[in-house]
């Protein structure tokens, strides 16, 4: 095992600046698939928090007896879409829109009579957020007789699924497309390398060494320089979220950068991709030599 | 120890290297195949350690039938036999020591036996003194000598020589094969091939002829089917 891991090294003593080419090469790859990641945590991240406000509001008619709306309330939140549903009577939505609509407030305190309506806000459980379940509830809670109207942002959801299935489609095709150009630079340095120790391998071969031992210093070449690779994109990705992020003040400021388990995914899928490259290679060109 | 029955070799391009060739070669003999290039020599020395297969018939060396080996027995045969080469396939970037050694790590010798060994073949072929030099700094006749040990640590039944004076001047020449001798002499089996046919008028060493592909002469009077 030592004397694989100092035959796959002098490899890289030996040919210092083509390792380091290729080591930069798989690290802009896996960069992009890094970077394309990182947009991905976070766009889901925000669609987690827009995803928590949404919610189908019932208006009620007035003179609705609150025992009824208890009722009511009570069946509502034993559907097993719904998290949890708030009764808002009318004070209460007077009160909360003085509060939240700021630009109005004046406009609201002058009034005589409150023109807003008692609503149920009901909140639906994670998973049932997408457009075909809210609507399914807004249809159903239209159903009691004390409902006015009820609504729901359903272009709001809408979009959000769209934007949620276009997302992932795009960063696994982008991803794809990066893990296989990754792949190919791979195989050509490693093709490079078996091309320059030509000699050596024969030699190898001639004094009757197996073939594991001539094509492990490969294989973990490869890996290592996926491993590098990995590590050198996971400093670039944390150098563009620096970046991004700015001073902490700006619009981007509540970034987040990748969990330990996506590193490690980065850094495995690395050294995949250079397992990969150096098993096509090797497997194509340790014949010819 | 070697047999060769009914050989033949075709190129890619249909034309016979080697046709109906069979012959034997007993343990501890030291056999020359003679003729000029392109006659079939190197062609039967790469058949003996399965660099190449033959078209037809069997060869049989150290007991593996060389014919029929699935490549990954290949590397089993070759422990048994050392290979020496006219242009020596040195390793440039590796002392005397380290090439030696190197052919018992890719057969993984154990560690702690290596330097001993090394050491040994060393002191055979008469370079314990250049043990550190890098090959560039050898004569071709030392060079040559430094791929003998390295075909002998492995302690080989059989020991295969490619034109291994092709490229060295007389004096050179004659130390190189004095060492051919002396360790044929210690029981190993030497098959040579060489144009060189002032030195197979020293010895009385059996002779195979090979001309166009055919055996046309074997010294060895019990030779099996010569032709």
């Amino acid at each position: 095992m030592r004397l694989l891991l100092r035959e796959a090294l002098l490899s890289f003593r030996r040919t210092p600046a083509l390792s380091f080419l290729s080591v930069v090469a798989i690290a802009f790859s896996l960069f992009t698939v890094g970077l394309f990641g990182l947009v991905a945590i976070n766009m889901r991240e925000a669609l987690r928090g827009v995803e928590e406000r949404v919610e189908v509001v019932a208006f009620l008619l007035r003179g609705t007896v609150p025992e009824t709306v208890t009722l009511a309330s009570q069946d509502i939140a034993a559907f097993p879409e719904v998290a949890d549903v708030t009764y808002v009577s009318e004070d209460q939505a007077l009160a909360q829109a003085r509060r939240e609509l700021v630009e109005f407030r004046d406009a609201y305190s002058d009034l005589q009579v409150n023109p807003l309506p008692a609503s149920l806000a009901i909140r639906l459980k994670a998973g049932f957020r997408d457009a075909e379940h809210v609507a399914a509830v807004a249809e159903r809670v239209k159903g009691f007789q004390f409902v006015e109207d009820v609504r729901y942002g359903r272009d709001w959801v809408e979009r959000l699924d769209q934007l949620r299935g276009t997302s992932t489609i795009v960063g696994l095709l982008i991803g794809a497309a990066f893990a296989l150009v990754a792949i190919v630079i791979i195989g050509v340095t490693i093709r490079l390398t078996i091309l320059q120790r030509a000699r050596e391998i024969a030699v190898m071969r001639v004094v009757g060494a197996s073939n594991w031992f001539v094509r492990g210093p490969f294989l973990l070449e490869g890996i290592v320089k996926g491993l590098l690779g990995g590590v050198l994109a996971l400093a670039l990705a944390y150098l563009a979220y620096r970046l991004f992020r700015g001073n902490g003040t700006g619009p981007l400021a509540g970034m987040v950068f990748f969990e330990p388990q996506h590193m490690l995914a980065l850094l495995v899928f690395g050294v995949v991709l250079g397992l990969l490259g150096s098993v096509v290679s090797v497997g194509r060109h340790l014949q010819d030599v | 120890m070697i047999r060769l029955t009914r050989v033949q070799k075709a190129y890619p391009n249909g034309a016979m290297a080697l046709r109906n060739v069979s012959f034997e070669v007993q343990k501890g003999e030291f056999v020359f195949l003679t003729g000029h290039s392109g006659a079939g020599k190197s062609t039967i020395l790469k058949l003996l350690f399965a660099e190449q297969r033959p078209s037809a018939g069997e060869v049989r060396v150290a007991n593996f039938a060389v014919h029929g080996m699935p490549q990954s027995d290949v590397p089993k045969l070759r422990r048994k036999l050392g290979v020496v080469f006219q242009d020596f396939r040195l390793l440039e970037d590796r002392t005397t020591t380290e090439n030696i050694a190197f052919a018992l790590e890719a057969t993984g010798a154990r560690a702690d036996t290596i330097p001993a060994r090394v050491m040994r073949v060393l002191t055979q072929v008469g370079l314990a003194a250049k043990a550190r030099a890098y090959p560039r700094e050898l004569s071709g006749g030392e060079q040559q000598r430094v791929a003998i040990a390295r075909a002998l640590v492995n302690d080989p039944v059989v020991l295969l020589a490619d034109e291994p004076t092709g490229n060295l001047d007389e004096r050179a020449t004659r130390g190189v094969f004095q060492l051919l001798r002396e360790i044929n002499t210690a029981g190993t089996t030497v098959v040579m091939a060489t144009h060189d046919l002032d030195l197979v008028r020293q010895t009385d060493y059996r002779t195979i002829e090979m001309r166009d592909g055919g055996i046309v002469f074997d010294s060895a009077a019990d030779a099996p089917e010569a032709p």
